[in-house]
């Protein structure tokens, strides 16, 4: 395609995606390193009969004028990087002194809210991302091994917790877990303790939300999977029956290497995915014992203080995760395309 | 194996296949048979089976389902305001969407230049990042020129953050038609859009309609980004359900936040089972290409 023809074809989505995702990044990091100005104040000395007073306060021209000459807000570097709210570095340094080892360090560390929120999403997306590979392929291989009748209306199912917005899907969940709901009611029947709450322990909350994040994630693994499943080449298990292979030796020499590249598809959308977490947070109004990177940032942009310059920060801080976490894949398709030439 | 054990085994698949299929569909009619219910019955303290008779709401409305909830939510609390919002966005990004990414991945699965590789790769870059990370970047210059709030300028930004995923999966549908078809449609006299126009595209056909499909999903489940760029009046469902969740839990109408949940989950449904096949190829389509 000539180039004048490809750039009219190009350019609408150009322009959108440099609009509104390439520019807004610049207006991102440069309120990241800004902060709003701070009320200009000027003292005057006012003088009446019994004395002289010194009256301190806010000079509204000069403030107006600083916010227009300078409309960004006063520089300040990295320092929202490094304050309370995000890195914390002075608190960092005190926390790496005062441990004994390494888990008193973290413990001290997830104090801090945006440790905190570290900790969770990249526990969250370390569990899940597993977790969801290994039931998506066991799935796969059942539906695959049942009457071909049924395999429609299966994948009709599995296909909803997927389908179903994030927040609905764990509202509805977070609604059965309640003490009074049904799943809620069960588990107290199950340890026979009418006082038990999941929403009142860390460690359940957790535990909860990493459950829907599989429940949620499975359908992707599985569908993928099941049509990889269909391409696994037929002569190949017929010459291991005859070589004595059982089931389980199938699966793991044949039918795993047949569908490596698709589990490393699955691994990086699921990292990429899980990574955002966010709406299970809210659905199931967890931020008190869970929150996460993207939790930091809805957080610090609603409510009546918008907090711009703080979700800034955190948002450059993300998108530098994102980078980290997506930099083999990068690199890879870089030396791909550098060996082609 | 002998032919007993590999029967149990089978039984244990179908068991396992049949455990899964409930997990993951049994919350959706839980939750739709309680919607029909008064709070005391969907909530019940003293035994969760009132929640399936429905002895409570029997003793307020003389039967076993009521639509009190639906009520509530629909006509006292104007959901059905949000539902048009929910439409319109919808229609506007998919439309949008479709017509700008089809151009544009046309373009890069036929050029074969350096450029279109980087393109390509920056797209995959801008897929990865959460859309909230750019809420801040929108919101002084929304406020500034006074288009903060309102429908065409989330409909403008929910096609921009979808475009990098559009573009890869378009540009993945592209490239299984083969570039003669466009060569011998230039022989014939037309021009590249022409070609484009009256031979790609009808060919085209299901992948757009399975990218379509995609483009819906991402509008109709979006919730960071809707909440935080439209006003309360032009709100979408999902952050009016969020909204209600605050209001409800204390007003104690949290039937109407049921009913809402499950008249927003009502048109997924549908959807699922009327494109079930194309949702699957869309899924399977980024994998089997890599």
């Amino acid at each position: 395609m000539k180039h004048k023809t490809f750039f009219w074809f190009i350019l609408p989505t150009f322009l959108a995606m440099l609009i509104f995702i390439f520019l807004p990044i610049i207006s991102v990091v440069l309120q990241s390193v800004h902060t709003p100005h701070e009320n200009v104040l000027i003292t005057v000395e006012n003088c009446d009969p019994f004395g002289c007073k010194k009256v301190t306060s806010i000079d509204h021209e000069a403030t107006k004028n600083l916010k227009q000459s300078e409309p960004l807000g006063k520089f300040v570097g990295l320092d929202i990087y490094f304050d309370r709210g995000h890195l914390a570095i002075e608190n960092f340094k005190l926390i790496w002194n005062n441990s004994e080892n390494i888990f008193s360090f973290i413990q001290s560390l997830s104090n801090l809210p945006f440790y905190k929120a570290v900790f969770f999403t990249l526990t969250f997306t370390f569990t899940v991302t597993p977790i969801m590979l290994l039931l998506g392929l066991l799935i796969a291989l059942g539906v695959n091994s049942i009457s071909k009748k049924l395999r429609g209306i299966v994948i009709f199912f599995s296909l909803l917790p997927m389908i179903v917005t994030p927040l609905i899907g764990s509202i509805i969940l977070f609604w059965m877990i309640d003490s009074r709901g049904i799943i809620g009611n069960l588990i107290q029947w199950l340890f026979n303790d009418p006082n038990l709450s999941l929403k009142a322990s860390t460690t359940l909350t957790w535990i909860m939300l990493i459950v829907y994040g599989v429940w949620h994630a499975i359908p992707f693994s599985f569908i993928v999977f099941y049509a990889g499943l269909q391409t696994v080449p037929k002569d190949q298990l017929e010459s291991a029956k005859i070589d004595g292979a059982n089931k389980f030796e199938e699966v793991i020499y044949i039918i795993i290497p047949h569908l490596m590249p698709l589990i490393t598809f699955v691994t990086l959308m699921q990292l990429m995915d899980n990574f955002r977490v966010f709406e299970p947070i809210v659905g199931f109004s967890a931020e008190a014992h869970a929150t996460s990177l993207s939790w930091i940032i809805f957080n610090d942009l609603g409510g009546e203080t918008r907090q711009l310059s703080a979700a800034a920060t955190s948002s450059i801080l993300t998108i530098i995760g994102v980078i980290i976490l997506l930099s083999p894949v990068l690199l890879r398709t870089w030396k791909d395309f550098k060996f082609k030439k | 194996m002998n032919k007993t054990s590999s029967n149990r085994f089978s039984i244990l698949i179908y068991l396992f296949i049949i455990i899964w299929v409930f997990l993951a569909s049994f919350p959706f009619f839980w939750t739709f048979w309680g919607s029909f219910k008064v709070e005391l019955d969907f909530f019940s303290i003293s035994n969760w089976y009132n929640a399936v008779t429905g002895k409570n709401t029997f003793d307020t409305y003389k039967s076993q389902f009521t639509g009190a909830g639906y009520e509530g939510a629909w006509v006292q609390e104007e959901f059905w305001r949000s539902f048009v919002n929910s439409a319109i966005v919808c229609f506007f990004v998919v439309l949008t969407s479709l017509t700008i990414g089809t151009l544009g991945a046309y373009a890069l699965s036929r050029s074969n230049y350096k450029y279109t590789f980087w393109l390509l790769i920056t797209a995959l870059i801008f897929r990865a990042m959460p859309p909230i990370t750019l809420v801040a970047g929108y919101l002084p210059p929304f406020f500034e020129w006074n288009i903060w709030g309102i429908l065409p300028t989330t409909i403008i930004v929910l096609v921009s953050i979808n475009q990098p995923f559009t573009l890869w999966m378009l540009h993945s549908f592209f490239q299984n038609i083969p570039k003669e078809l466009d060569e011998s449609a230039k022989v014939d006299g037309c021009s590249q859009f022409q070609a484009f126009r009256h031979v790609i595209i009808p060919v085209m056909w299901p992948g757009v309609i399975t990218t379509g499909l995609f483009s819906f999903l991402l509008a109709y489940n979006d919730f960071a980004v809707t909440a935080m760029l439209l006003s309360d009046e032009n709100r979408t469902m999902i952050p009016k359900i969020a909204a209600f969740l605050g209001t409800t839990y204390t007003e104690g109408n949290v039937m109407f936040a049921v009913a809402a949940v499950v008249s927003a989950t009502v048109p997924l449904f549908i959807l699922v089972m009327f494109f079930q096949k194309k949702i699957v190829s869309g899924l399977t389509q980024g994998a089997v290409k890599g």
